[in-house]
């Protein structure tokens, strides 16, 4: 049994037919060439696969893509302006502060951490670094340590604070 | 892994939700969030041959409060009762931020993680210590069950294959109760390896008048302790008083011990995270509940 499912992922409409059992995370990777979501546990505790669904943040492994018909989804693809001197070459003032703050090394669970962060600091444009922490507690990285990606949030938290027509 | 094969359907209605459950024959599970059902479809650990989508019926996405209660439908996210909390109660306030992590809780619903019966949830016991019921729909009616006869064993509840939670009821604590919450985990979101939640009232002559305690980590179920409850009620309570309660809780308690914790630390916690919780639920320092 497959069905149809009508999906606008970063501003873009796509339609396929799938299998009920494929994972939006699936979806976004097989059909969609969109690699940027990566996949780590496939059962929602690394937080590699965190994408953004109507604009809260989730995991896309533990969503279903025909749940998501007729939503919109935001991945890492779309999170830099596309309107820029080169179109998809710029990036998001956090995924700046991360490159400048060497907040990731293999960088497999960048793409995840970034999506949260750009919902937290939504909600949390000022975060202490103890709520940071907590955040951060639903995202697994294996080489930093975590330091490193404390302060480029931080870096990022005051970026967007000065520059807040950019979130 | 990816999930074994599965139907699927969203019903539009309450009635086409629950004559589907029956339909599949015990073998079709209610999908609401997720968030505990596919990790389980992705080990294998659940193979439902049907999954019955309910976040397009209507009418099960109220979040209302009246006369001292508060109803949470089956398709209310964790992070939508967050938001309500934020402005009306302390208590469920900072529940919910140990609920996991917030992607989770933006998908994840109240109901289905009151429903799933893990032993280490902290919204079950949450549900206990508020005198809490589960709304059952099947096909021969409406029913109510009570917090205290809902949960039978880890992941088992007295809910029927062919019933739907539509929704949950919590008796909010009275105007003046304290509250005390505590659990001890290994990250932030974690399960908890053990954890305890209070909630206190007094009368103006300032003994108890009604108190709740629940543990959760602590054993198969959320587990309510009802010998300590009744030990302190009509009681001042001093601090002397509270330490035998809790010592009287943690007795009764059967944990588990697994790899990540031995059945007795477990019991030595759970008396220590009750005897704190009850402190802050008399001190009142956790603010209104």
């Amino acid at each position: 049994m497959t069905r149809e499912v009508r999906v606008t992922v970063n501003g873009q409409e796509h339609r396929r037919r799938v299998e009920p059992r494929l994972t939006l995370a699936d979806l976004l990777r097989e059909e969609l060439d969109l690699t940027g979501t990566h996949v780590g546990c496939e059962h929602g505790v690394c937080g590699a696969c965190t994408v953004l669904l109507e604009g809260e943040p989730v995991r896309s492994c533990l969503v279903l893509a025909v749940q998501v018909d007729g939503q919109h989804v935001t991945t890492i693809e779309g999170l830099a302006p596309a309107d820029g001197p080169a179109p998809g070459a710029a990036l998001h003032p956090i995924q700046e502060a991360f490159w400048a703050k060497h907040g990731l090394q293999c960088g497999f669970c960048t793409p995840g951490i970034i999506m949260s962060v750009s919902a937290f600091l939504r909600e949390r444009p000022r975060p202490s670094p103890e709520e940071i922490r907590e955040m951060l507690a639903g995202h697994l990285c294996r080489c930093t340590g975590y330091h490193f990606i404390v302060e480029a949030i931080e870096a990022a938290a005051r970026a967007l604070a000065d520059d807040p027509h950019r979130r | 892994m990816k999930p074994a094969p599965f139907d699927y359907v969203a019903p539009a209605s309450l009635d086409d939700a629950i004559s589907s459950l029956a339909g599949g024959g015990g073998d079709a599970k209610v999908l609401a969030g997720g968030q505990s059902l596919i990790p389980m479809l992705a080990l294998r650990l659940a193979r439902p041959t049907l999954l019955v989508d309910v976040n397009r019926v209507p009418g099960l996405d109220g979040l209302r409060e009246a006369s001292g209660m508060l109803e949470v439908g089956a398709t209310v996210r964790q992070r939508q009762l967050e938001t309500w909390a934020a402005a009306r109660s302390s208590l469920f306030a900072h529940v919910l931020r140990h609920v996991a992590h917030p992607p989770i809780r933006a998908r994840g619903t109240v109901v289905g993680n009151i429903v799933h019966a893990d032993p280490a949830s902290e919204l079950p016991a949450l549900l206990l210590a508020l005198d809490g019921v589960v709304v059952a729909r099947g096909p021969r009616g409406e029913r109510m069950i009570p917090a205290d006869r809902f949960y039978r064993a880890p992941l088992t509840t007295t809910l029927a294959a062919d019933e739907l939670a539509t929704a949950v009821r919590f008796s909010l604590p009275p105007a003046g109760a304290g509250w005390g919450f505590a659990e001890v985990s290994r990250r932030h979101g974690d399960f908890a390896l053990v954890g305890a939640v209070a909630v206190m009232a007094r009368a103006g002559d300032g003994t108890v008048s009604r108190v709740r305690l629940a543990f959760f980590g602590a054993g198969g179920t959320p587990v309510r302790a009802v010998a300590a409850e009744q030990a302190l009620t009509g009681q001042v309570a001093t601090p002397a008083r509270l330490a035998d309660a809790a010592r009287t809780a943690a007795a009764a308690l059967s944990p588990d011990g697994d790899i990540h914790a031995t059945a007795e630390y477990r019991r030595r916690v759970a008396a220590t995270l009750a005897e704190r919780t009850l402190g802050a639920a008399l001190d009142g320092s956790g603010g209104a509940a």
